[in-house]
């Protein structure tokens, strides 16, 4: 419940919190805080410095920005399930934000934060490598934009340096033709994804010229579901072809994380069924 | 290390300093001296802490004083104006919305922001909004009621 | 007066100060000097304590102090005691010290207390303390603490086993031998955690120079707490004044006397400041007692027709670590004796071993016993129906016990006041259109979608109850209840009770009977609670007893006030006190109504004297004190329906309908309140709780991150109904209805979602039915 005593700066720009972070080995940067301070109550966490970067203009904002959404790190996650930018071009996004925790969660938690954290159990990561998102992240030796497919190494671990800020997310947009679901199973004490599958579908000429099909929460760092994809890729997306599809969603998971609420194996099992209903809504909003 | 604050708690502006590792629930209730916001879990979870921050539902035990710095809050101490009951509160009062009254003061900050993005919700809806609010009292049915009918109270009056 | 006040649904006193925040609980309290207590537990689960270095924690800034057990012991602080210990049972009674000395039996353990300036310092002190281990072999589960070779958790508890516990009525063996048809199921009635919103809190504030002490605490018997203080703090009851100020729920899990209370009080004595304590969440998961947690081995015996001929019961009941206060009679007395339910079975035998194993001691949660015992008859009987092809509802109304009114005696012993199941039964399959789910079941089921039905007739003792009962018992203390009924010159009214309601609504309930009785307007009177130095003795809340046995201690008071008033008011008018009678606020002369006097105009005579009886002592003030003949038995129907997502295994609670029968109402909006909320409880034990330990004693369920609590967007409306027969027990004929919606609502869900997948082979779920043990269930059951 009370963390252990920590220095606090409020950076007035992005340059100043990377100088902090450069020059602070145990400093962690704070935005709305919803992964790092219950780990600091906790005690499971306990760096000697925050940085907050809440206020930062640089960080915030939704703008369009050409076939994409550029969206600041600190955008919380209501704000992002309240934009029309986001309803209009990327709804599937606007969707899983809903889905995160509960209102007060989502008033403060920000979209950098959940990506940056790379919680196995978070909902964007998955959402992110489905829509082929990039990351955008500064540091002391310049920018860089990072695939959403590779940014994810390992439990809890990113890509990011620990002097680096990762400040927006560039996110495609999608139109008609295309269609995305995102569907969870939520762990009935914590609300976080158990199983959280994204799905992104578009058709052309009756077929599925694209599938996108990526699985949370099963393991350490969400997995695309190739083999599932393949089945689906060019076929007519029928009841029966979505099902078959689905049920490949097992070849990618390997390593299933297990608790005593769900099992490795029930949670394989889980990731074909919300994935074949994913799949399922995908489809008919495509075909709207 | 000690940073100074200064924090608008129900319209009077409050100012310390405290340490960074301070939360703004125990600067309310122990700093500010308003105790109607409670403490339930250290999880995040139950929602018993929940106040308004610049306008909008937050936990405040997940959020720094330090980081409130330059925000306003309104606690549940604030809902009421000149003596008069907000509708929430009527309501609860009407429905018998409580009964321990512990997660009262936080359903009742959440029930603002609920009803000031969503003025008349579904029933789904509302019992969705409440989500990040724990009752082990009442079993929610009168809580969704009480809400239900503030809505309504709320509505007639605009 | 137009409007009855007794049965209306009037808007709670309680409620003003809550929906402000203007309501002090007992963390929001701070006095002078305050400073904050907060407690070193046991990481290990069975260890031995080697060393004890508070060297580093003491050279933190703020700190005022870092005690052991061993401290608390010289200064003449005893063990926590066990206030119920059921007789004819080889009940064995360990020490249970407030802080551990040599040894600490469960995660959680106190193994020392820390006392700083602030409550963050505080917690950076108890992660300075350091401490040696040695780590022992532990047993966690109760089946496998009573198998040879399991470790021990006190070395003089052969066996692990603290009671052997029996009841037994008619000749079950034969009855077995006899039988037709028999149904056998092994249960798990799983241990649960409170979460009582507010957490757990102690403020002591001790005056040296008068050896006095106050402590604030979160409690549901303040009285009960004092009385058990005087017996281990070596302070004189007299002087020990507890204070159970707003208390944020408690559901039996603030009935103890905690070691907590102890230590607050220890400390303020050592440094001559006040100490608070206030527990945290995660270590209420591990400091606050938990609930439930049987292993039970049951069978039935039946005719083919369905009659019941016998009912016979194997528990091991996991009571953790040490025995808290009311540990013992939870799985015994308030369990075993309702097995017959609503049931007239002739033949009951029950054995129930109280285990230590190394886990957070257990204790009354909500309903305590009752549900254990209503579960596994209501499961029987479903599994009784399905073996004989029976409808479930038909099964149980074969067997009810017929309606009385004047007491039913059933095979354990225990003589039930008054009921009518079948009525109830009848009622509930009527608002649930029963026929109608039926065929919409069997109607999904032909499309492949599972929709399941489940029932639960239940009837439970609460009003606790008979003190002679409870001494026979073994209970420490009466059950009897109080109440002062004091009228003040202007006609107000002040009351005060010994119990201790802590959500319930008695401020407003007991208004309305004042009200009701005496013609004194609701808001005229104020209910006094929760402070042993300014109401009487009492027994707390808990049992669901306020109601029932508080209002006949107030009643009693009311009838010694309206005596009083009719001489006072003879004197008045002249008249004979014979000839006075009371109707509607007003005490008048029989056959002239016009002359009268009201109850203030008394209460003003009364308190001034100038114009009085001879002989009659002033003021209008009566206490009366109530001991219930007997128990009280509600009851009801509940029926569940939920729908099963078989890919899944998720569970959908599509509807829920409740059929109760509480005796009279006081205040209806009150009742139905108690009604939703136990409800819920129960079916989150039937859905989604369960405190899990693993071999090693770490208890896994350690915050509200793994302990899945119901939220509100799991629940339907629930459909309510409720018939009344009153008891003959107590003035008012009214029973408890706190506890019902427990007791029933996990047997309704469960035989639900039993019902529910019986078709596709499924027999038996342990509880709680997450969403993988019913996919499990399912396709073992295809595959087999």
């Amino acid at each position: 419940m009370y963390a252990a005593p920590f220095n606090y700066h409020r950076p007035k720009t992005l340059a100043e919190a990377t100088r902090l972070l450069q020059a602070n080995k145990d400093a962690k940067l704070l935005a709305g805080g919803h992964s790092l301070l219950p780990a600091m109550k906790l005690r499971v966490a306990g760096p000697g410095m925050l940085v907050d970067i809440g206020g930062l203009k640089e960080l915030s904002g939704i703008a369009a920005d050409g076939p994409a959404l550029r969206i600041g790190a600190t955008v919380t996650h209501a704000a992002i399930a309240a934009s029309p930018e986001v309803e209009a071009g990327c709804p599937v996004l606007a969707e899983a934000a809903a889905q995160i925790g509960d209102i007060q969660v989502r008033n403060r938690g920000t979209i950098g934060g959940s990506l940056a954290h790379a919680d196995p159990a978070a909902d964007f990561p998955t959402v992110m490598v489905a829509l082929g998102a990039s990351l955008s992240a500064a540091g002391p030796t310049g920018s860089r934009e990072i695939p959403a497919e590779g940014f994810f190494k390992d439990l809890f671990t990113t890509d990011l340096a620990p002097t680096e800020v990762l400040t927006a997310v560039r996110v495609p947009t999608y139109g008609q033709g295309t269609g995305a679901a995102y569907l969870k199973h939520r762990h009935p004490a914590s609300s976080y994804a158990v199983v959280g599958v994204a799905a992104l579908v578009t058709l052309a000429a009756g077929r599925c010229s694209r599938v996108s099909l990526v699985v949370g929460g099963a393991t350490v760092n969400p997995v695309r579901a190739r083999a599932a994809e393949a089945a689906l890729a060019g076929q007519a997306p029928t009841d029966a072809a979505v099902a078959a599809a689905a049920a490949k969603v097992a070849d990618a998971i390997k390593d299933p994380l297990s608790d005593y609420y769900a099992s490795g194996e029930f949670r394989t099992h889980l990731a074909t069924v919300i994935a074949k209903r994913a799949l399922a809504e995908a489809v008919s909003r495509a075909q709207r | 290390m000690k940073c100074p604050v200064s924090i608008t708690v129900n319209e009077t502006r409050q100012t310390a300093e405290v340490e960074p590792r301070l939360l703004l629930v125990h600067f309310l209730r122990e700093t500010v001296g308003l105790t109607g916001t409670n403490v339930g879990c250290d999880t995040s979870q139950c929602g018993a802490c929940t106040v308004l921050l610049d306008g909008r539902a937050v936990k405040s035990c997940t959020v720094l004083a330090v980081q409130a710095d330059g925000q306003s809050v309104t606690t549940v101490e604030g809902l009421a104006r000149n003596g008069k009951l907000h509708p929430l509160q009527e309501a609860f009062w009407e429905k018998h919305g409580l009964q321990c009254g512990f997660c009262t003061p936080g359903m009742l900050m959440t029930a603002c922001d609920l009803l000031q993005h969503n003025p008349s919700p579904t029933e789904a809806e509302i019992r969705h909004g409440l989500e990040g609010n724990y009752c082990r009292c009442t079993g929610y049915q009168n809580i969704v009621a009480s809400i239900q009918s503030a809505a309504v109270a709320m509505a007639a009056k605009k | 007066m137009a409007t009855r006040i007794f049965g209306s649904a009037i808007k709670r006193r309680e409620d003003p100060r809550l929906i402000t925040g203007q309501a002090r609980y007992t963390d929001d309290f701070v006095l002078p000097g305050m400073a904050h207590l907060a407690v070193v537990r046991s990481p290990y689960a069975h260890a031995r304590i080697k060393r004890i270095d508070a060297s580093a924690a003491r050279a933190l800034p703020g700190v005022l102090g870092v005690f052991t057990g061993q401290d608390m012991k010289d200064a003449g602080f005893g063990n926590i005691p066990c206030a119920w210990v059921v007789p004819g049972s080889d009940t064995k009674t360990p020490p249970y010290p407030p802080i551990a000395i040599d040894l600490v039996r469960y995660v959680g353990n106190a193994v020392s207390v820390v006392v700083a300036e602030y409550r963050y310092r505080a917690r950076d002190a108890v992660d300075a303390v350091v401490v040696d281990y040695e780590p022992l072999p532990t047993v966690a589960d109760a089946w496998k603490a009573a198998q040879s070779g399991a470790p021990l958790v006190h070395a003089d508890v052969p066996g692990n086993v603290c009671f052997h516990w029996k009841v037994s009525g008619g000749d079950v063996e034969a009855a077995f031998k006899a039988a037709e048809v028999v149904v056998k199921d092994r249960i798990r009635n799983q241990r649960l955690i409170p979460n009582a919103m507010e957490p757990r809190a102690a403020l002591a504030q001790y005056v040296s120079a008068s050896d006095e002490v106050t402590l604030w605490v979160t409690s549901q018997n303040p009285h009960i707490v004092r009385f058990l203080l005087s017996l281990d703090t070596g302070i004189p009851e007299h002087r020990i004044r507890v204070i159970a100020p707003e208390v944020g729920g408690g559901f039996g899990s603030k009935i103890p006397h905690y070691p907590e209370d102890s230590m607050v009080i220890f400390a303020a004595k050592a440094l001559g400041r006040p100490v608070k304590w206030t527990e945290t969440r995660s270590e209420n998961y591990k400091a606050t007692i938990h609930g439930r947690d049987h292993l039970q081995e049951v069978e039935l015996a039946a005719k083919k027709d369905g009659t019941i001929t016998a009912l016979r019961a194997k528990v091991w009941a996991n009571l953790g670590a040490y025995l808290s206060t009311a540990s013992t009679g939870i799985p015994t007395i308030l369990h075993g004796l309702m097995l017959s339910g609503t049931y007239a079975i002739p033949n009951i035998h029950e054995d129930v071993f109280g285990m230590f194993t190394h886990t957070t001691p257990v204790d009354a949660y909500r309903g305590a016993g009752r549900p254990e015992a209503t579960f596994l008859v209501e499961r029987l009987v479903d599994l009784l129906a399905a073996k004989l092809k029976m409808d479930p509802a038909e099964v149980r109304r074969k067997n009810f016990i017929p309606p009385f009114k004047d007491g039913h005696t059933v095979a354990t012993g225990l003589v039930y006041d008054t009921g009518n199941y079948e009525a109830a039964l009848d009622k509930a399959l009527e608002m649930a259109d029963y026929e109608g789910l039926r065929r919409r079941q069997g109607d999904l089921r032909a499309k492949g979608q599972y929709i399941g039905i489940g029932l639960c007739t239940y009837a439970e003792i609460c009003g606790l109850g008979p003190s002679q009962v409870a001494g026979a018992v073994g209970f420490g203390g009466g059950l009897w209840e109080s109440a002062i009924v004091r009228f003040h010159p202007s006609g107000k009214v002040h009351v005060f009770v010994g119990v201790s309601p802590h959500g319930q609504g008695e401020e407003t309930t007991f208004a309305q009977i004042v009200a009701n009785e005496l013609g004194v307007g609701v808001d005229d009177v104020t209910i006094f609670h929760g402070d042993t130095s300014q109401t009487p003795m009492g027994w707390g809340t808990y049992g669901s007893r306020t109601t029932a046995v508080g209002s006949g201690a107030l009643m009693g008071a009311i009838t010694k006030i309206r005596d009083k008033a009719k001489i006072v008011t003879a004197h008045l008018l002249e008249a004979a006190v014979e000839d006075i009678d009371y109707a509607d606020g007003k005490f008048f002369v029989k056959g002239s109504p016009s002359k009268f006097k009201t109850i203030q105009d008394v209460a003003l005579m009364a308190n001034v004297a100038w114009n009085y009886p001879k002989g009659l002592e002033p003021g209008l003030e009566a206490s009366a004190f109530f001991d219930p003949p007997n128990f009280v038995y509600p009851f009801g129907a509940h029926i569940a329906v939920v729908r099963v997502d078989v890919e899944t295994g998720e569970i959908k609670l599509e509807r829920y309908v409740a059929v109760d029968d509480c005796g009279k109402v006081i205040n209806p909006m009150i009742v139905e309140g108690q009604i939703h909320g136990g409800i819920v409880q129960g079916v989150g034990q039937a859905l989604w709780e369960g405190a899990v330990y693993d071999e090693s004693g770490q208890l896994l369920s350690g915050s509200m991150m793994d302990y899945a609590l119901p939220k509100a967007d799991a629940f339907p409306r629930f459909e309510l109904g409720m018939t009344e027969t009153p008891t003959s027990v107590n003035p008012l004929g009214v029973k408890g209805i706190g506890e019902t919606g427990t007791i029933a609502s996990t047997p309704a869900v469960y035989n639900a979602v039993l019902d529910a997948v019986a078709p596709l082979g499924v027999e038996r779920i342990d509880m709680p039915l997450t969403p993988e043990r019913v996919w499990r269930a399912i396709r073992d059951a295809r595959r087999s």
